[in-house]
């Protein structure tokens, strides 16, 4: 079971925003209203590339109480499946695509008396979102965002004008770094960090926060991984009854999903636990990727994230 | 549709009765002939014309009396209703995600007028036009769920998703199986179930707690659940225990069948689009032994699920000091004929009942 019917949309909107970074503005093609949905959630894109289909989420960025649009930012990535870069060169204006319902899994704790932003780069998008959702409630935040320059501060412009006081930029190019000892120590109680950035961005924040004594629910974050490419391997499904091939470029979701298997999922990024596969039998080696199981689930060889984790050895069958 | 409102009570005299409209669609909660804990969901998305699963929230006969009954319940015990602060927007999500479905399920009965954020409400069998801003609490005269908890049957608990785990920070609970909101507002997923027997044991309730997590928003999910309620109440709360629990004691072998009534509960979860939260109505189902053994597989199976339910069910359940004097009665409409698969009454197949 994978979730609700998807949704029909047009690219009504396609903004580069800078040398990496473009925005996408999707509506319905039926022309009705998209569903509401909740600062840091996401939807998960379709791509049609030929007989190939890609399922990336992307974080909403347009205002959660805007019906009428979807907005994405999509970073491109030269090294990764090709996803973005299909966004970037392939997807124009008036283009159909299909997306998810939303979902969230990077949800703002309504409790806090006051929510601390930190964003890395492309990892704003979320806390655009959040941010309009915040305003509206006159809600109490503080955004910390470093990115490489200002050339390639997305969004930088829109929030310092917007939002002179809660916003704070730190460009990498000129030695800026967030003073997060500080900034942490200086928060008054109640209030919870948000980080949404590059992997080692996550950790850091995460560590210096839990040896600041901020309790671990006060401590959000959200790290996607992208699925990496990785040598071919062959997979059976044993509730399916098949016998697949995932591709160099295809992660073993995608390639179950192209075999007409319906296997759950929601985040795609190694993050939420919807995917996880009991492993019946194998002799070889895991590649796991995932933040989802533990150190000893990896090491068991009985379980296995396919949106992220890969596979390289003689025979791998699936409870699927 | 035109649904006839039953003008009735749920305390007192007692006047609830079901049609034989309600007792043909009568969710029996029993699929074969034996229970046990399960993590038993489906989707929630339809089911057979005219069955209570057919619309999001399913509106029968009983809706306005039931409506009064829980102005009664709210008159005399205001913690009944309790939403912590952080749990406002929840309210606003409840109430939308209840306006539009039963303004687009039921356009004879309700209406909902939107003009941006002024919004105009219509409930004609309550009787209710009320126009408000929404998402400005100050334009109604309740909380947003209080508002339309109160024109809505069921339980509803709105849990806060947070720290991987479901918090119960909101609800209107009024018809409730024996368990209390004013006690367990606060709580998580595991405190709040902890009196549970047998299916902590099972690990019921870790595959239950990921399963309600992921549900997502346009994919809301439902499940049945029962228990055993002496005369028609509604309010069978800790509260009140003093009030009702004695009247346990008032079951006869004469008065059984009208007395004796199997309580269901239809269990649905909805996300929460603009605060993630989940809601969990929990809508529950009242019918009489009598009206129940109208339907000879239902006589059979009830009469077979509760001889051979274990005894910490029928305990927790709250009925184990009655369950001889039930058998008695329902041993008579079992005649051990096979019955059929699923919870449906399949009266035009069903054998009748051999004398």
């Amino acid at each position: 079971m994978s979730g609700a019917e998807k949704i029909a949309v047009t690219v009504t909107d396609v903004v580069p925003l800078n040398a990496l970074v473009t925005r996408f503005e999707f509506k319905r093609t039926d022309g009705g209203l998209l569903p509401t949905f909740s600062g840091g959630a996401h939807t998960v894109v379709e791509m049609r590339d030929g007989d190939t289909v890609r399922m990336n989420p992307y974080s909403l960025m347009s205002d959660p109480m805007n019906q009428t649009h979807y907005t994405i930012s999509v970073r491109r990535d030269d090294a990764g499946r090709g996803g973005s870069l299909f966004m970037h060169s392939k997807v124009s204006v008036g283009d159909q695509m299909v997306v998810s319902n939303p979902v969230n899994l990077f949800s703002l704790d309504l409790r806090a008396k006051k929510h601390l932003f930190l964003a890395g780069g492309i990892g704003i998008t979320p806390f655009l979102a959040q941010i309009k959702q915040l305003e509206r409630f006159n809600g109490n935040w503080e955004l910390h965002y470093a990115c490489r320059n200002a050339a390639l501060g997305s969004y930088v412009d829109e929030l310092t004008t917007n939002h002179p006081n809660n916003t704070h930029v730190y460009y990498d190019d000129d030695n800026q770094a967030i003073d997060l000892v500080n900034l942490l120590e200086g928060q008054p109680i109640g209030t919870h960090v948000y980080v949404c950035g590059p992997k080692g961005m996550i950790e850091w924040v995460r560590k210096t926060a839990t040896a600041e004594g901020w309790p671990r629910e006060g401590i959000h974050y959200e790290e996607f991984l992208a699925p990496q490419p990785g040598k071919p391997f062959e997979v059976k499904l044993a509730v399916s009854g098949k016998v697949i091939q995932v591709g160099e470029q295809e992660s073993l979701l995608e390639a179950m999903e192209r075999s007409g298997v319906d296997a759950p999922y929601l985040c795609r990024g190694g993050a939420c636990g919807q995917c996880e596969t009991r492993v019946i039998d194998y002799a070889g080696n895991f590649i796991h990727r995932d933040h989802w199981l533990e150190d000893a689930e990896h090491a068991s060889g009985e379980k296995i994230m396919p949106c992220v984790s890969r596979f390289e050895g003689k025979t791998l069958v699936l409870d699927r | 549709m035109t649904i006839q409102f039953n003008d009735e009570t749920f305390r007192d005299d007692y006047s609830f009765k079901n049609s034989p409209w309600a007792i043909k669609r009568f969710p029996f909660p029993f699929h074969e002939d034996s229970y046990m804990y399960s993590v038993n969901m489906e989707q929630h998305r339809g089911g057979p014309e005219g069955s209570i699963y057919e619309k999001r929230f399913d509106v029968d006969e009983h809706y306005v009396s039931e409506m009064r009954d829980r102005a009664m319940v709210l008159a005399d015990d205001p913690l009944r209703c309790q939403s912590l602060p952080h749990m406002t927007l929840a309210g606003w999500d409840l109430l939308e995600l209840i306006m539009v479905s039963k303004s687009e399920d039921y356009p004879d009965l309700f209406e909902l007028h939107r003009d941006g954020h002024n919004w105009r409400w219509v409930n004609k069998p309550m009787g209710i036009d009320d126009s408000f801003v929404f998402l400005d609490e100050a334009t109604l005269p309740y909380g947003p769920m209080e508002y339309i908890t109160r024109q809505t049957q069921g339980d509803f608990c709105v849990l806060n998703q947070r720290d991987d785990n479901l918090w119960m920070d909101a609800g209107m609970i009024t018809t409730q199986a024996d368990w209390s909101l004013d006690f367990d507002l606060g709580m998580n997923f595991f405190e709040w179930h902890a009196p549970v027997p047998l299916a902590h044991e099972k690990g019921i309730f870790v595959r239950a707690l990921k399963f309600l997590m992921n549900v997502q928003q346009g994919a809301p999910a439902r499940r049945l659940n029962w228990t055993m309620t002496v005369n028609p109440l509604l309010d069978t709360s800790p509260e009140n225990y003093h009030k009702w629990g004695i009247q346990k004691t008032s079951i006869t072998p004469e008065n059984i069948g009208a007395k004796q009534h199997l309580r269901v509960e239809l269990q649905t979860f909805f996300r929460l689009p603009r605060s993630n939260a989940l809601v969990f109505p929990i809508r529950c189902y009242l019918c009489s032994f009598q009206d129940l053994m109208s339907v000879p597989k239902w006589g059979r199976r009830l009469h077979r699920v509760i001889r051979d339910l274990p005894e910490e069910l029928a305990t927790y359940k709250g009925f184990i000091d009655n369950r001889p004097m039930m058998l008695d009665y329902l041993s008579a409409f079992d005649d051990g004929q096979a019955t059929s698969d699923g919870i449906w009454p399949d009266v035009d197949s069903e054998p009748p009942l051999k004398a």
